[in-house]
């Protein structure tokens, strides 16, 4: 599977309350959480982001609470998917439990708000279309693999019911 | 090789006789946990699994903490959820207001977590339990909810950093200023998806209290989990209240660690975490003047009744600083009962304070002391991430019960031994 989207570049220790402030918990409707992604980090992002589009950032990226409402804030915004240099481990959990596509890469700190990449999520090969550069990420680890073919951790789980 | 302490717990609830490090396992749960932010996802998710019933009734915790009192219609209706679920499924242990507690006090106080447990729970900080030598962990709401029918969870066996404490603690350093100091020194990602033991002589002297305090903040080094070794002091605290068997279990001497940290808390003085990052550690010796507006005593961090005695210790006499909010949330009944027959909320309310009923209310910016634009808060809680306590440019700072105490007093930033 590939995905094509423009990048919205962040930095270190991108906390979930700067990905979905506490102040909007009183719900768990993806639709009104999608209105607050990002919020704190940049108030603009809800508003411009486009379907498809791609966040990048450094180090840590989901740090802090366990929130699903974090990758499901991102995920209805229409991101495609997220690539990082490292991830905090529940949200690591939580994005795969949810379907979010997410990327350990190495390069992260190479791309810039505004480019646009090409992301091969079965080689983890990201291609900057401008430069036509290639980057590599991280393999998806085979276990992780399973629960994303299956749908998602409930649809694993749902042939055991 | 050895294991430690934290692979031989999920050894035995994988069924295995010995797990290494990365190891992918699929193991049995004593108990999952949910709250009133997380729980309603879980519990959706749960009913479009098909399930008909939970794993067991005895073993799915849930406490609305967060929000409960309700503090408006849509927390209201979250809470509502767990209610309805709670009745349906005939929960036993179901905690609404009156019994309501902040969930990591709450679980350890009646004994619903113990030694040598594998807990998960849908809130980060569930590495608390940690303190009594379990081996537990933050999850999201859909890994509760494949919990909630399977009574299994899959995990990745972690590496172990070993951290060891040595020396004395000097007057008014406590367990806080310990899991500062080593955020600090590690930074936030300083453990990430690893495992943080804590040993050495002076966690021996500590008490539950402290040692739930440290294995509390184990997350926001990025921590797996937080862990030590029970001993006399877990089994004085978890005799009488257990409500199931318990097995105390212990790290090899071949027991390999990716890492050793010696620390000789002689040289520790009080710490604050400057905003927006809890490694953004400072001895009190270098904090300079900082004005404040409010301070926050609670929390899953620092809400028990020694973290109460040891503030109203503090303030006993003193009068809140004008202009300063203090704010005082006993975790849970039994804290707030308790503080009430000590005379504690005496010496609260003689000094100024509000005493709030138990809620993880401000920690999280959800209500009961929120912060304006441009306000700075000192608090006993665990993150000062942006916006954490309110409007996205207000700052908080995270520092023990006794030097939060203190700042009530100075209006400003300082500790125990600068008030008259």
């Amino acid at each position: 599977m590939k995905v094509i989207g423009k990048v919205w570049k962040f930095g270190d220790d991108i906390d979930t309350d700067l990905i979905i402030p506490a102040r909007y918990l009183n719900t768990s409707d993806p639709a009104e959480l999608a209105k607050h992604c990002m919020e704190d980090a940049d108030p603009e992002f809800a508003g411009k982001v486009e379907k498809s589009d791609i966040i990048v950032a450094d180090k840590n990226f989901g740090c802090g609470s366990s929130r699903e409402h974090a990758p499901i804030a991102i995920k209805a915004a229409g991101i495609s998917c997220v690539i990082a240099k490292s991830f905090a481990r529940i949200f690591y959990r939580n994005a795969f439990n949810m379907g979010l596509p997410i990327l350990e890469c190495e390069d992260a700190d190479k791309f810039q708000t505004g480019d646009s990449l090409s992301v091969d999520f079965d080689s983890g090969i990201i291609t900057c279309l401008k430069t036509g550069q290639t980057f590599y990420s991280r393999p998806i680890p085979p276990f992780m693999q399973e629960l994303v073919q299956s749908g998602g951790l409930m649809k694993y789980i749902q042939k055991k019911v | 090789m050895g294991m430690t302490l934290t692979q031989k717990i999920l050894a035995v609830h994988a069924q295995k006789d010995h797990v290494n490090p990365g190891d992918l396992i699929n193991a049995r749960i004593d108990v999952a946990l949910g709250n009133d932010i997380t729980a309603p996802i879980a519990i959706e998710r749960f009913n479009e699994s098909g399930a008909k019933t939970v794993f067991d009734k005895d073993r799915v915790v849930l406490v609305p903490d967060h929000f409960v009192p309700n503090k408006d219609i849509k927390s209201a209706m979250q809470a509502k959820i767990l209610r309805e679920f709670a009745h349906k499924h005939q929960l036993t242990y179901f905690y609404d207001a009156g019994e309501m507690g902040v969930e990591h006090a709450l679980l350890p106080e009646k004994g619903l977590v113990l030694p040598g447990d594998l807990v998960i729970g849908a809130d980060s900080h569930t590495c608390t339990y940690g303190g009594l030598g379990a081996f537990a962990t933050g999850v999201g709401s859909t890994d509760l909810a494949a919990a909630m029918v399977t009574g299994e969870v899959w995990l990745k066996v972690p590496e172990s950093i070993k951290f060891v404490f040595k020396g004395e603690l000097s007057l008014w350093v406590e367990a806080k200023d310990l899991i500062l100091y080593t955020i600090g020194k590690i930074g936030v990602d300083g453990a990430l998806y690893q495992a943080m033991e804590f040993t050495g002589p002076v966690i021996e002297k500590m008490g539950i209290a402290g040692r739930m305090t440290m294995a509390n903040m184990a997350i926001e080094a990025g921590a797996k989990n937080g862990i030590f070794a029970p001993d006399a002091v877990t089994e004085a605290y978890v005799k009488d209240r257990a409500v199931r068997n318990y097995v105390f279990y212990e790290s090899d001497p071949d027991a390999e660690y990716a890492k050793i940290y010696e620390f000789d808390c002689s040289n520790i003085e009080p710490q604050v975490a400057f905003p927006h990052l809890p490694e953004n550690v400072r001895g009190l010796s270098d904090v300079g003047e900082v004005l404040i507006d409010q301070v926050v005593i609670g929390s899953c961090t620092n809400g028990r009744i020694e973290d109460m005695r040891v503030a109203a210790q503090v303030i006993k006499g003193h009068k809140v600083a004008k202009g300063i909010r203090l704010i005082i949330i006993p975790a849970t009944p039994y804290v707030y009962r308790t503080a009430l027959q000590e005379g504690l909320f005496e010496i609260f309310l003689d000094a100024g304070a509000v005493i709030s009923p138990p809620t993880c209310g401000p920690c999280l910016g959800g209500h009961m002391g929120i912060l304006a634009k441009g306000e700075r808060a000192v608090a006993t809680t665990n993150r000062n991430f942006v916006g954490r306590m309110g409007h996205p440019e207000s700052e908080v700072y995270l520092a023990s019960p006794s030097v939060a105490a203190a700042c009530a007093v100075l209006g400003k930033i300082g500790g125990p031994d600068q008030l008259q």
